[in-house]
C-alpha cells in the first residue's frame, strides 16, 4: 500500500505522466502518503498540527499561517516546518524582508532526538495518560472509547519534538542545502524582469523561487537532475509594509492585487514542483478585508493563530492552561471530492516547558458556589468563538442555549 | 440548450458540482472548454477518474479543451520573450494594466467554434471559478463582460450550455465579487446555491443545495421553482436527500 501509495502520491505533481513507464519512485525523506488520497505528505514540523491537517502538509502545496498579534507564536511555527526540513534532509529556502534568514537558521529550535531527552518528554506524556486512565472512567464511561486527541503520537520517522529552549547545533542546522532571499539585499541587484503588474518585491521573489526550482530540477524537467528531495519554502511575514505592500497599513491599499497574484503564480509553482511553501502573513493588520477573503481563496490550507497576550482572555479562568486559540479556516481538496476535516474545531494551543502543542479546547468545569454573571458571559462568548472555524462550518447567528 | 448554469457557493466547496458536470458533458458527448483557475490537471483528472471519465483520453480525442490557469500564469510570467506562435496568452489580462478579458474570451471561442471536422454534440464552456479573475486584477465590469459575450457565443450563437462557479458569502467584504455574484444571480437560468449548515459542522450532512430554476424569466408571471435538498459528499458520488432525513437520522 505504501509503495502503491509513493507512486500514485505524484498525482498534485506533473511528475505523474513522466513516471508512468511504472517505475516505482523511492521514498523520500521525511515523507509519507496519505492514507485517503494518496498525496504525499511533509510533516509542518509540530505532529499536533500535523493530525489536525489530517497527517500533513502535502507536498505541491500552501500552508498558510495567520499571524497572532505579536508574531511570537506563527514565528515559532514557522521554525518549526524549517527546522523539520533539516531534520528530514531537505532542502529550505527562506524568505524574509525584516530578519536576514541567516539569523533566522541560526535560531531553529533543536531537536528532541537524544534518547534520555526522548525520555523524559515521553515520561511527561505517560504520567498525564496514566492520571487520566487511573481509574477507567466509571462514571464518563461513555467516552472511555473516544479517540483521544493524539497530542504525542508514537511513530518517530514523521514528525519530530522540538525543543524550544534550545537552539539546533550549526553543525545539522548547515548539513542541507539552504539558499535565502533577504529583500534589502536584493532589491540592490538584478536586471529587469517581467512583473506582470505585480510589486517588484514580490515578483523578484518569484523569479527567485523559479530560478531555485528550475536549477536544482525540482520539477522533473532535466531527466538528468534526479531530486530525491523536497524543497521547503518558508516566507515570513508577507503583505507586510516591509514587502512594500500597502495593504497593511491603508484602508484603500494602492494594489490590492499584488498578494493574490503573487500566491497564484506560487501555488502554480508549487503545484509543478515536489516543493512546499508555509507562508506568515500578519492577517491583523489588513485593514481591507476583501483581501483577506481573496488569499483564503487562493491557498491550500489557512490556520489562524490568536494568542491570550494583552487581551481579557489572558487573565480568563476559562483558558487558563492554554496560551491561543488556533482556527483551521480552510483545508484542501486533494485530488478528491472529500477532504480532511478534523472533527474537533476548537483548538487551542500552549507553550509548555519546552513544548508547543496545539490541542482540544477544554473547558475547565465551572466549580464556583454561585453561578457568576461574568463567567456566564465568558462562556457565551468563548461558545460563539468555538462555534466558528473550518471551512465546512457556518458560523451560528443564534447562540443555542441548553 | 442554451443555458446558463451558476454554480455559487457559501461557506463551504461547491467544487463537487464542477466535477459533476465536467464528467457528465464529457459522458454526453459533448464539445466540452474547461476553464480551470482554481486547481492543476492532475486533480481534476483523477477525481473525473472516480467518477467514470478519462480526461487525458477526452483530452486527446479533442473533446476536452483544456485551460490550466496555474500552468498558463507559469508561461506568462517566466516564458520566454518571443511570442510563442503569435497567440497572445488566454491571461494576458495579468501583466497589462488595461484589463480587458478579450484574449480569454478568443481562445473560448476558436476552441468551441466547430472546425468541421468532429461532430461532437453541443459546445459547454465550464468556468472554475470566476472569482478568481477578479483576484488576478480584472475588474468586475471587465468579467461581466466576458461572461456576456461568452453567452452570446456560446449560448446564443452555437446553442451551447455555460456552467460558472463563483464564491459568495453572506457577510462579505468584497464588493467587487458581490457585484459579480448578484449580476450573475440576475441573468442565469439556473441557479445552483450550495451552502454550509447555518447550525455548523455536521459530519454527516456536508451542506444543503438550494436549486433555483429561474422560470420568471420567461416573462409567464410565474415564480421561480425553489427546491431545497442536504447533501452528504462521498469519496465517489454525492448522496442528496430531503432536509432532515439524512442517513444518519433515519
Amino acid at each position: 500500500a505504501a509503495a502503491g501509495g509513493a507512486a500514485r502520491g505524484r498525482g498534485v505533481t506533473s511528475f505523474q505522466r513522466k513516471a508512468a513507464a511504472g517505475s516505482r519512485l523511492a521514498a523520500v525523506a521525511g515523507t509519507r502518503p496519505s492514507v485517503r488520497h494518496g498525496q504525499l505528505l511533509i510533516s509542518s514540523g509540530l505532529p499536533s498540527l500535523d493530525c489536525v491537517l489530517g497527517g500533513g502538509v502535502a507536498v505541491g502545496t500552501l500552508l498558510l499561517i495567520e499571524e497572532d498579534k505579536y508574531g511570537l507564536y506563527s514565528n515559532l511555527l514557522f521554525k518549526y516546518f524549517l527546522a523539520e526540513g533539516v531534520v528530514c534532509g531537505h532542502d529550505l529556502f527562506v524568505a524574509s524582508a525584516k530578519d536576514h534568514p541567516d539569523n533566522i537558521l541560526k535560531q531553529l529550535p533543536a531537536p528532541l532526538l537524544d534518547d534520555t531527552q526522548r525520555n523524559e518528554l515521553g515520561g511527561e506524556a505517560t504520567a498525564v495518560k496514566s492520571e487520566d486512565f487511573q481509574d477507567s472512567m466509571k462514571i464518563a464511561w461513555r467516552y472511555q472509547n473516544l479517540p483521544k486527541m493524539e497530542a504525542s503520537p508514537t511513530s518517530t520517522k514523521f514528525g519530530h519534538y522540538y525543543d524550544v529552549s534550545k537552539t539546533m547545533s550549526p553543525e545539522l542546522s548547515q548539513s542541507i542545502k539552504w539558499r535565502s532571499f533577504y529583500l534589502p539585499e536584493e532589491l540592490s541587484s538584478q536586471p529587469k524582469m517581467k512583473t506582470c503588474n505585480m510589486n517588484s518585491a514580490y515578483s523578484r521573489l518569484l523569479h527567485s523561487i523559479q530560478r531555485i526550482i528550475y536549477q536544482e530540477g525540482f520539477d522533473g524537467s532535466d531527466p538528468q537532475k534526479k531530486q530525491k528531495t523536497i524543497l521547503r519554502i518558508g516566507i515570513q511575514s508577507l503583505g507586510s509594509m516591509l514587502w512594500g505592500d500597502d495593504i497593511c497599513s491603508n484602508d484603500t491599499p494602492e494594489d490590492i492585487h499584488s498578494l493574490t497574484k503573487f500566491l497564484y503564480v506560487l501555488r502554480g509553482l508549487l503545484r509543478k514542483s515536489l516543493s512546499a511553501c508555509i507562508i506568515t502573513v500578519p492577517a491583523h493588520l489588513i485593514q481591507n478585508k476583501a483581501i483577506m477573503e481573496r488569499v483564503t481563496n487562493l491557498s491550500d490550507t489557512v490556520v489562524g493563530l490568536e494568542s491570550f497576550i494583552g487581551s481579557e482572555r489572558e487573565t480568563n479562568p476559562l483558558y487558563k492552561d492554554y496560551h491561543g486559540l488556533v482556527h483551521v479556516h480552510q483545508v484542501p481538496r486533494l485530488n478528491s471530492l472529500i477532504c480532511d476535516v478534523s472533527d474537533t474545531k476548537d483548538l487551542a494551543f500552549r507553550l509548555k516547558r519546552k513544548l508547543f502543542t496545539i490541542e482540544r479546547l477544554h473547558l475547565p468545569p465551572d466549580l464556583s458556589d454561585t453561578v457568576s454573571r461574568a463567567s456566564k458571559q465568558d462562556l457565551a462568548e468563548s461558545a460563539k468563538l468555538l462555534s466558528s472555524g473550518c471551512g465546512a462550518m457556518a458560523i451560528g447567528k443564534k447562540h443555542l442555549d441548553f | 440548450q442554451g443555458k446558463f448554469t451558476l454554480l455559487r457557493d457559501t461557506r463551504t466547496d461547491g467544487s463537487f458540482l464542477v466535477h459533476h458536470f465536467l464528467s457528465f458533458y464529457l459522458r454526453a458527448g459533448c464539445k466540452v472548454c474547461f476553464v480551470a483557475l482554481l486547481q492543476s490537471f492532475s486533480h481534476y483528472n483523477i477525481v473525473a477518474q472516480k467518477l467514470g471519465v478519462s480526461l487525458t483520453a477526452a483530452k486527446e480525442r479533442g473533446q476536452l479543451v483544456f485551460l490550466e490557469g496555474l500552468k498558463s500564469c507559469l508561461d506568462l510570467l517566466f516564458g520566454e520573450e518571443e511570442e510563442q506562435s503569435g497567440q497572445p496568452s488566454p491571461l494576458q489580462f495579468m501583466s497589462e494594466s488595461a484589463s480587458s478579458l478579450k484574449a480569454l474570451f478568443d481562445f473560448v471561442r476558436t476552441s468551441l467554434t466547430p472546425t468541421g471536422s468532429n461532430s461532437w454534440k453541443g459546445p459547454v464552456l465550464l468556468v472554475d471559478d470566476l472569482s478568481v479573475l477578479l483576484s488576478l486584477g480584472a475588474t468586475p465590469v471587465a468579467v461581466l463582460d466576458f461572461i456576456h459575450y461568452c453567452r452570446v457565443a456560446v449560448c446564443s450563437q452555437l446553442k451551447g450550455n455555460i456552467v460558472v462557479l463563483v464564491h459568495s458569502n453572506e457577510d462579505s467584504e468584497d464588493e467587487e465579487n458581490e457585484l459579480v455574484v448578484n449580476s450573475l444571480c440576475h441573468h442565469s437560468d439556473l441557479i445552483l446555491w450550495v451552502e454550509g449548515l447555518a447550525t455548523g459542522f455536521c459530519k454527516d450532512v456536508h451542506g444543503q443545495i438550494k436549486i433555483i430554476r429561474r422560470v420568471s424569466l420567461e416573462l409567464t408571471a410565474e415564480q421561480d421553482h425553489v427546491q431545497i435538498y442536504q447533501y452528504k459528499i462521498q469519496d465517489k458520488n454525492v448522496t442528496f436527500f430531503a432536509r432532515g432525513l439524512s442517513a444518519a437520522v433515519l
